[in-house]
């Protein structure tokens, strides 16, 4: 079976493409990344800031089981073209992983049907590379009570 | 052939995942790793020695100090090691397309 999801990950390089194909028309894939409380619940964080517009910033926040706060995720938006394209930096504040730049683009297929593309482009090969081996870094298992204090002090 | 297998149960256990993540960008002595955890030392310890004994943890003499950090090239091996990363986005996307499948606008 064909898989929806698809990620393009050439050896060596310092970026990857994840594709994605939707049953919905383009405008309401868009939306979806769009509206904060559209935002909050497929990403499953608090949208502490969202500014959709050129030199733009956000801010997102993810919290563990508990109630506490595992991660803060932020960025600066460059391009912001509804039902086209957004072009932003994206960041895990307080974590080594550095800024990452990410290119999505929005297509539509049919008028029922639409393809999202997200280009990131990571600072190093080895930086990707360990970003994807960890994807439950990936504000998963981030959770960790204590990592992030223990994070900031080799900052 | 049994290491292969090694290392996917290495990386199934949360703890072991959690001490991946936590030397990723750099290396730790046993101590500090241990100090993250709620578990007793000694159960650390045998976290570590999974995870180096299937090459994912290399260990790095420095001084009187054993320093562990992850063997990026070791994780690479592993067959699927995009997938999980892979899945992660299939979830999300997965919950985005029924959420906006009974989107109505709030206007």
């Amino acid at each position: 079976m064909e898989q929806k999801t698809k990620i393009d990950a050439e050896d060596g390089k310092q970026e990857i493409v994840i594709t994605r194909t939707f049953d919905l028309p383009v405008d309401l894939l868009f939306k979806a990344y769009e509206e904060p409380e559209v935002i909050e619940q497929w990403m499953g964080t608090k949208v502490l800031k969202l500014e959709n517009k050129k030199h733009g910033s956000y801010q997102f926040e993810t919290s563990d089981a508990k109630g506490n706060v595992a991660f803060l995720a932020s960025g600066v938006i460059h391009e912001f073209v509804p039902e086209q394209k957004i072009t932003r930096t994206f960041e895990m504040e307080n974590t080594p992983f550095g800024v990452q730049l990410e290119f999505l683009t929005f297509e539509k297929l049919t008028e029922d049907t639409s393809k999202l593309t997200m280009h990131v482009v990571y600072k190093s090969a080895a930086l990707r590379d360990q970003i994807l081996a960890l994807p439950f870094a990936q504000g998963i298992n981030m959770a960790h009570n204590r990592l992030q204090n223990i994070v900031n002090q080799f900052k | 052939m049994n290491l292969r297998r090694d290392v996917f149960q290495a990386i199934a256990d949360p703890t072991r995942r959690a001490i991946l993540v936590l030397v990723a960008t750099q290396s730790m002595t046993a101590g500090a790793i241990a100090a993250n955890f709620d578990t007793a030392r000694p159960t650390v310890s045998k976290h570590l020695q999974i995870l180096t004994e299937c090459e994912l943890l290399a260990q790095k003499q420095n001084g009187r100090e054993v320093y562990y950090q992850t063997n990026a090239n070791k994780m690479k091996d592993i067959a699927d090691f995009i997938e999980p990363f892979r899945k992660m986005w299939d979830d999300r996307f997965n919950k985005l397309e029924d959420i906006m499948k009974n989107y109505k606008p709030a206007k």
